[in-house]
């Protein structure tokens, strides 16, 4: 079971931005392609996020995959609520429905 | 889970071969076309394309859990790279 202090800080994460990126390394120095993925797909969007670095903090790690009950980093929170991983972010990118998406937060 | 030298050498707990990722989600969706690319010829990172009727009607995000569940927690764990693609048919 999660620790109640990190749920906590999970919600506090996801609702502080409309965006949140929980990824492997930071937007600048992506330690994982997938992170780095998202991270690409979203810059070019223009769509400003927010981020946690999960290789800083162990309980964050576990403690997001058992919150939205998802095995895998990186995992992308919009208005507090997981919409994917890397695979279906790509999908939804190139699907064009990212951009829909996320059409409110893009500049 | 403690992990030594001989297992590291030996590649064991550490990847999963084709044919047995082929046969747990064959297991799971039986009625599903099923097709796993090997990318990198490591074990470790994979490809697969799963078609089923299944899907219908379900979130991508609810149809990649079915297939992580599949996995029976061996993503993440064992399994270091998959990237999933879901088709209805």
């Amino acid at each position: 079971m999660m620790d109640k202090n990190i749920k906590e800080e999970i919600v506090e994460k996801v609702s502080q931005d409309d965006l949140h990126l929980f990824m492997k390394g930071t937007p600048l120095f992506p330690e994982c392609g997938f992170s780095n993925t998202v991270v690409q797909i979203l810059t070019y969007l223009e769509a400003p996020f927010s981020s946690t670095n999960v290789l800083e903090n162990e309980d964050i790690r576990e403690g997001i995959k058992e919150y939205s009950n998802w095995p895998t980093i990186p995992q992308l929170y919009f208005k507090g609520e997981f919409i994917g991983g890397c695979d279906i972010i790509k999908e939804m990118f190139e699907s064009g429905e990212l951009k829909e998406e996320l059409k409110d937060v893009i500049i | 889970m403690k992990i030594g030298l001989q297992d590291i050498y030996l590649n064991r707990n550490m990847t999963i071969k084709k044919e047995e990722l082929e046969t747990m989600i064959i297991q799971a969706f039986p009625e599903a076309k099923v097709e796993i690319i090997d990318l990198a010829g490591d074990d470790n990172h994979y490809s697969l394309i799963i078609t089923s009727n299944r899907f219908s009607g379900i979130s991508r995000i609810d149809q990649h859990k079915m297939v992580y569940e599949a996995l029976d927690g061996k993503m993440g764990n064992e399994l270091h790279a998959l990237t999933i693609k879901t088709l209805v048919n």
